[in-house]
């Protein structure tokens, strides 16, 4: 077998070395707005939860082409793992969500989740550039966050995230078959898609993994 | 004190794709053999079709020893350490790595064993890239010929044959060496999208054709034939159509009643009694320490724990490391020069969402030495390999060709138009042994026993790069010729951890350059035999399980046959 796929492995050390924002992580305001009425996450806080779902929301918006991140909770994904086999990650996300939001409190003057979707592009633009000022690690950091908003919206369902085969719709992706038979590898042909995780396979739902 | 326990007549350390073959002739003849394994079973219903365990978090679901010692990696002597791999490549379980392994089987073309012999005769002495350590192998393709025939019959190999007897079949590779027979099974079928690929192959004059692959076609032994689901890249399968050795060649074993398979046995180090010869081997299982006394030991745990086990064995008669007396464990080490891959993106769909990696069409005509080197800076060349495979994650993670950015609602727009409209080449050339690039034991980082785990120090030299080019510039011209829109480039990458890694224990007549003689046996201590691809001092440009398979069961009869002197 080749170990060429594109899997994204990152490393833990990385991680730890690349994302540190300048001294901000302590000041963080409680941004109240909203948060109490909402499904609460089960690893990051009400204001992480928030700034994430914000974030996820335009890498893979939603718009004429349909559902995206939000829909897929993708963020909701993220939580999850994060408490589970992303949870060497947990730290990076700490200081990375934190480094946001005082970047864009600085930059410009309110929370991310307040900003317009288009001023919201232009922080992540800036994150992705490294160009955010005093944002330290905003590259890696908007890198590790748009991986795993890939791996939230395209995962298999059972880990919380491609809620209803939204990304697996948006990528035509025609689902789970235990069986492909020659027509179903034609390039002419587009089978219908299954909606079904591996779990419902009577097979393979003996075996549950960890979901975090 | 560890425990001692009922001496046996070969201990085999890892029971993947190499120990799990080499048990086999072993039992058969009568020898009682203990195969000690880190993983543990799994069995079909472990193997679900999901991507994100299989592909992104390193099988949870099994018990990984490989991923708390992956190796490290440097590019020089000098050079600080590379960033660490977060997952080992290969994975433990009885059967190894060929339960996720692609297992394209393919057996190495005649060149490949007299790569210095044939450059000389055809180019000049010259030719040899400098700083090279690569040596003719101690045999022939003739020599092995016997072995892949074995092993293609026993785990069920799937294929295409070129060359049966010396006469040629167009339908299959026709530069590979005479083969006494027609594979097992039929190749696995194409697609119309690897059709499309193969028609322009012959357009460019090339010879196309199916690649061989440890995958049933049709019921074989008990076995189903592949439902071609996909999710096999790193994936295991349900139905057993991919013929790991956990459902080929250990139950046969096992049938024997000579087999004891001792799982979650962490092996850390081999013993040396005061006459040079190898004793046994020490393990842990469940936080006990046993040793398990032998005749004969048989090493099969991997090109890096192979090395490891080795430079961690110290006695007195090997204060350097086992069979290390003349410096040469952990020499001429090389991973494959596989990463530099092309991608193409074509104007429709292709459907490759089922299929397996191995279900493709290669092109040989770019290969080795199939075509003329006078006028090329470089030896060696490289196989072109496509195939139908995609996985959902995955392919959201394509590259957008310049005409989208990575994210919003552009890029949205892009991978829902694009997401099956991408392929990726895998591309494996030619990769020298050099004097620069080598195993050793770490120095500072350490597995959670404290053991030092295995550190690499290589990089690619200028034939390696040079392959590389010319190898892609064939790929780009394949997928354009084909109908493609775009094309990219993918880099090199490190040679750092990976499923292909070749050497540190090499093969060969001279115990001054090799650790092993031309039997697998090592050396310096006559009862200690290494298996897998440790031994190979050339790669050639095709996966290497089954000349690593083909070498393990030579050893193992040889090691049967010659009882006596080997083993007292």
């Amino acid at each position: 077998m080749a170990d060429h796929s594109h899997d994204g492995l990152v490393s833990r050390r990385d991680v730890l070395k690349r994302v540190g924002v300048a001294g901000a992580a302590a000041a963080v305001p409680i941004d109240a707005i909203a948060q109490a009425t909402r499904e609460p996450f089960e690893t990051l806080t009400a204001v992480e939860g928030a700034t994430l779902e914000a974030i996820v929301a335009r890498l893979i918006p939603t718009d004429a082409n349909g559902p995206g991140a939000a829909e897929a909770r993708a963020a909701r994904y993220i939580d999850r793992a994060l408490g589970g086999f992303l949870a060497s990650s947990r730290d990076a996300y700490r200081t990375g969500l934190a480094g946001v939001d005082t970047y864009t409190r600085a930059a410009k003057g309110m929370a991310f989740t307040q900003l317009t979707a288009q001023e919201q592009d232009a922080v992540l633009t800036d994150m992705e550039r490294n160009a955010a000022k005093g944002f330290s690690g905003a590259s890696f950091f908007f890198n590790l966050v748009l991986s795993h908003t890939i791996q939230g919206t395209f995962c298999d369902p059972f880990y919380g995230g491609n809620a209803n085969f939204v990304g697996w719709d948006l990528l035509g992706y025609p689902g789970i078959r235990l069986t492909a038979t020659a027509n179903d590898q034609r390039m002419d042909v587009a089978p219908k898609p299954t909606h079904m995780s591996a779990y419902d396979f009577s097979m393979f739902s003996r075996k549950k993994p960890n979901a975090r | 004190m560890p425990v001692n326990l009922k001496p046996t007549d070969v201990v085999v350390v890892g029971l993947g794709a190499a120990g799990g073959v080499a048990v086999l002739p072993l039992t058969q003849a009568g020898l009682e053999v203990v195969g000690l394994e880190a993983g543990t079973w799994l069995r079909p219903d472990d193997f679900a079709p999901d991507e994100l365990r299989n592909n992104f978090r390193g099988w949870p679901q099994a018990v990984q020893k490989a991923n708390r010692e992956i190796p490290t990696h440097r590019t020089n002597r000098n050079a600080p350490l590379s960033p660490r791999q977060a997952i080992h490549p290969m994975m433990n379980a009885v059967g190894g790595t060929t339960l996720h392994y692609w297992a394209q089987s393919w057996r190495l073309n005649p060149w490949d064993f007299k790569v210095v012999s044939e450059t000389t005769k055809r180019y000049g002495a010259s030719r040899i890239p400098k700083g090279s350590t690569v040596e003719d192998w101690p045999f022939g393709l003739e020599e092995l010929e016997t072995y892949y025939d074995k092993v293609e019959y026993e785990i069920g190999v799937s294929g295409q044959a070129g060359n049966i007897k010396g006469r040629i079949d167009p339908r299959g590779n026709t530069f590979e060496g005479p083969r006494t027979r027609e594979y097992p099974m039929p190749a696995l079928r194409g697609t119309s999208f690897t059709d499309m690929m193969a028609d322009a192959a012959r357009k460019l004059g090339w010879r196309p054709f199916p690649g061989p692959a440890a995958v049933t076609t049709r019921a074989y032994q008990g076995r189903a034939g592949c439902a071609y689901h996909g999710y096999c890249s790193r994936g295991g399968c349900h139905i057993n159509a991919k013929g790991s050795t956990a459902v080929t060649s250990i139950p046969k074993a096992q049938a024997t009643k000579r087999l004891s398979v001792v799982t979650e046995a962490h092996v850390t180090t081999i013993e040396v009694g005061s006459n040079g010869r190898v004793s046994g081997v020490n393990y842990i299982k469940g936080g006990t320490e046993y040793f398990q006394p032998a005749k004969v030991v048989l090493v099969a745990s991997y090109v890096y724990e192979n090395v490891r086990l080795l430079l961690l064995s110290k006695s007195k008669a090997f204060p350097n490391g086992l069979s290390n007396n003349h410096g040469q464990v952990g020499r001429h080490y090389f991973s494959h020069n596989q990463i530099g891959g092309v991608t193409a993106l074509f104007p429709k769909r292709l459907n490759n969402w089922y299929g397996l990696p191995a279900q493709g069409v290669a092109v040989d005509d770019w290969a080795d030495d199939n075509f003329d080197h006078s006028g090329l800076d470089f030896i060696g060349g490289g196989n072109l390999w496509v195939y139908s495979d995609r996985r959902p994650i995955s392919a959201a993670g394509m590259s957008t060709y310049g005409r989208a950015p990575r994210w919003g609602s552009a890029w949205k727009a892009f991978i829902k138009q694009n997401a099956d409209s991408w392929n990726i080449s895998y591309l494996q050339k030619t990769t020298l042994p050099y004097e620069e690039n080598y195993l050793d034991l770490d120095p500072t980082v350490k597995d959670p026993l404290g053991f030092a785990v295995c550190r690499i120090t290589a990089d690619y030299q200028e034939n390696e790069r040079r392959v590389s080019t010319f190898t892609q510039d064939k790929m780009v011209e394949w997928y354009k010729a084909a109908g493609a829109i775009a094309t990219e480039k993918t880099g090199m990458g490190t040679m750092g951890p990976t499923t292909h890694a070749y050497g540190g224990t090499r093969m060969g007549d001279n115990p001054e350059t090799n650790v092993v003689d031309r039997w697998g046996f090592s050396h310096e201590a006559p009862n200690l035999g290494i298996l897998g691809a440790s031994v190979m001092g050339t790669s050639g440009a095709r996966n290497p399980t089954l000349t690593a398979q083909a070498l393990a069961w030579r050893t193992a009869e040889r090691l049967a046959k010659t009882w006596k002197q080997i083993a007292t």
